[in-house]
């Protein structure tokens, strides 16, 4: 398509606020309501956005060291003592842990928060090593784990409280980049709901985090040739909003999820898995297709690996012309 | 020690019968550890009292308060159950469920289960557990039997695991007055001696480097079992770990020392019989431990 070339993304800049630092103010500004809450680092914590929680609560910030499996298991100790632990550290670090989440937290269903900043290509210029491409997937496959990627700072402040209010294990995707506005601060934000931020009849976009963005700028690029697209901002993607997909799938009838996470077993897995048990319907993935990524710029590589809008426009046209077909 | 000794006797009848009647389990490792265990449900352990029994615990204080206690290396668990299940935390017809489906008792501890106090089964892990209830219990209140504490009681062969380091390194730098440790160095693990398997000397300066109070002691000897507790409460600034020197399958004639106990084995009816009857149960009492119907 032409549109690559030409496209220019309208609402980029440096402006928005990221979702680390947003969720390490929002952690912070919750610690009077929330006595037990207590926040957990493994050495990263001028990276996740907890540094503002260790200045102002430097008594309930409790540093791991580089050590994120104990600090996971930990956590589960620490919430068996009446605490509410939030452990956060880098996507790719909190992968180093999964099988503790899966024991220690989640198979006791215990109330620990765990969350990972630099999540996919948003880690950019570290490479591949530092882009997580997996999180998504693994801890949406443990029983009884809630999983969430908001998609602006707004969204990511309204979630904390959120997910601090739910008892029970949740990992939660904040992110490493600048992120354009979505929400105003009217925005309510619910777990386990999706919501629409733009409304379209012809196909329906199911994103979550940085994608939502690039989400809009598939569905300005396609009004442009007169298809009217609906972007969902799907930041609960566990568990996920059925009732607003097969809503979509009725008024839409076709689909395009949007990730920065490999195409295995995250959003758009957990998007197909819902249609095809309720209305069968065209996908079309976006996310990494089961490759690594490599250094360079959040947006450099978004285009590259074909997460940027124009991509999400293309598979938008592709889904579209399966409607119907068998 | 008469009252722990019988205690500890009869955890290991229930353990090796637990595990027969399941038909699989871990008998070497409830065997080597059912005297601490004994020691810590019948002495150190300052946890509410069920079945009416008297304790020293005002109600507030019941739960929140009470010490905790991790068995990290959980599939020694027949043998946790066994001094619950002495300690009043459920009746006999439970033990009837271990490992059977829908039961109450699982193949390893789980939070579920009255009077455990964390779900354990994944090696390491249990350890970080009682690190996070250590540093978590700091802050309680001290009760009228003193500061709530945090036991965990780890393996061997666990200590394989590179997550049980990271754990004590965290453990020697807060400085955790409130942990204790157990390691149950019954000098084997499931594929063999642990010397042949992955060699753990030097133990105790392993954990002295970590900055932990170390005290080696034999784990089947109660008088040291009760001095090493003692020691440990008394001690501040620093956690400790007592390396009880054990012997697998103890008190079993057949299993003691040889490795292959440990696995998850079926015993038969011989095995069985001979287990009780080492552990002083005549043939005419042994159907009392026929757990499973």
């Amino acid at each position: 398509m032409s549109d690559k070339a030409a496209f220019v993304p309208s609402l980029i800049g440096s402006s928005g606020e990221t979702l680390r630092e947003a969720f390490g103010k929002a952690l912070t500004a919750a610690a009077a309501k929330y006595p037990a809450l207590v926040v957990l680092d493994a050495d990263v914590a001028g990276g996740t956005g907890t540094h503002h929680f260790r200045r102002a609560h430097p008594d309930r910030f409790i540093q791991f060291g580089i050590a994120e499996q104990n600090m996971v298991a930990a956590a589960a100790g620490l919430a068996l003592a009446g605490k509410l632990p939030v452990a956060s550290t880098f996507a790719i670090f909190a992968l180093r842990a999964v099988e503790q989440v899966r024991q220690s937290i989640a198979y006791p269903h215990l109330n620990v928060k765990l969350a990972a900043s630099h999540p996919g290509l948003d880690a950019g210029p570290d490479g591949a090593s530092a882009q997580a491409l997996e999180d998504l997937a693994a801890f949406r496959a443990i029983p009884g784990m809630t999983v969430v990627s908001p998609a602006d700072a707004i969204e990511m402040t309204k979630a904390v409280t959120a997910i601090l209010d739910y008892n029970g294990p949740v990992y939660v995707r904040t992110g490493r980049s600048p992120a354009r506005r979505i929400f105003d601060e009217s925005y309510v934000f619910e777990l386990g709901r999706g919501r629409i931020v733009r409304d379209g009849g012809d196909v329906t976009i199911v994103a979550c985090g940085v994608e939502v963005a690039r989400a809009l700028d598939a569905a300005d690029l396609l009004a442009r040739d007169g298809v009217a697209a609906r972007v969902v901002n799907m930041s609960t993607i566990k568990p996920i909003d059925e009732a607003l997909l097969v809503a979509c799938a009725r008024e839409t009838g076709a689909f395009v999820t949007a990730e920065d996470h490999n195409v295995i077993g995250g959003l758009g897995g957990a998007v197909a898995e819902t249609l095809a048990r309720t209305i069968p319907s065209p996908i079309e993935f976006i996310g990494l297709q089961d490759v690594f990524g490599e250094s360079g710029e959040p947006d450099e590589l978004a285009a590259k690996y074909g997460l940027a809008g124009p991509s999400i426009a293309d598979a938008a046209r592709r889904a579209m012309a399966r409607k119907g077909t068998r | 020690m008469p009252d722990l000794q019988a205690h500890a006797t009869e955890i290991r009848r229930i353990a090796v019968s637990l595990i027969h009647g399941a038909g699989s389990g871990h008998p070497g490792s409830c065997l080597s550890a059912a005297d601490v265990i004994a020691a810590l449900y019948f002495g150190e352990l300052r946890v509410p009292a069920v079945s009416g029994v008297a304790d020293d615990f005002s109600r507030a204080d019941r739960h929140a308060n009470r010490d905790r206690f991790v068995l990290s290396k959980g599939h020694a668990c027949p043998a946790l159950y066994a001094a619950l299940h002495l300690r009043g935390f459920f009746d006999r017809a439970a033990l009837g469920s271990f490992r059977r489906l829908g039961g109450l008792l699982q193949g390893s501890p789980t939070t579920t289960i009255p009077g455990i106090d964390a779900t354990c089964g994944s090696l390491g892990q249990g350890f970080s557990i009682a690190l996070g209830l250590a540093l978590g219990l700091r802050q309680a209140p001290d009760t009228v039997v003193g500061h709530p504490r945090a036991y965990v009681m780890l393996g061997d062969g666990e200590l394989q695991e590179g997550e049980v380091w990271e754990a004590a390194m965290a453990a020697g730098h807060y400085q955790l007055g409130n942990l204790c440790a157990i390691v149950d160095y019954n000098k084997m693990q499931s594929d063999d001696l642990n010397e042949k398997t992955m060699r753990l000397e030097p133990l105790d300066a392993k954990w002295r480097a970590f900055n932990w109070n170390v005290q080696v002691i034999d784990g089947h000897n109660f008088a040291e079992i009760a001095a090493a507790f003692a020691n440990a409460r008394a001690t501040t600034g620093k956690p400790t770990v007592i390396i009880a020197n054990t012997i697998k399958g103890k008190g079993v004639s057949y299993m003691e020392g040889v490795p292959s106990w440990h696995g998850s084995v079926k015993l038969k009816p011989e095995e069985i019989r001979q287990a009780l009857a080492d552990l002083g149960v005549p043939p005419d009492r042994q159907p009392e431990y026929a757990f499973h119907v």
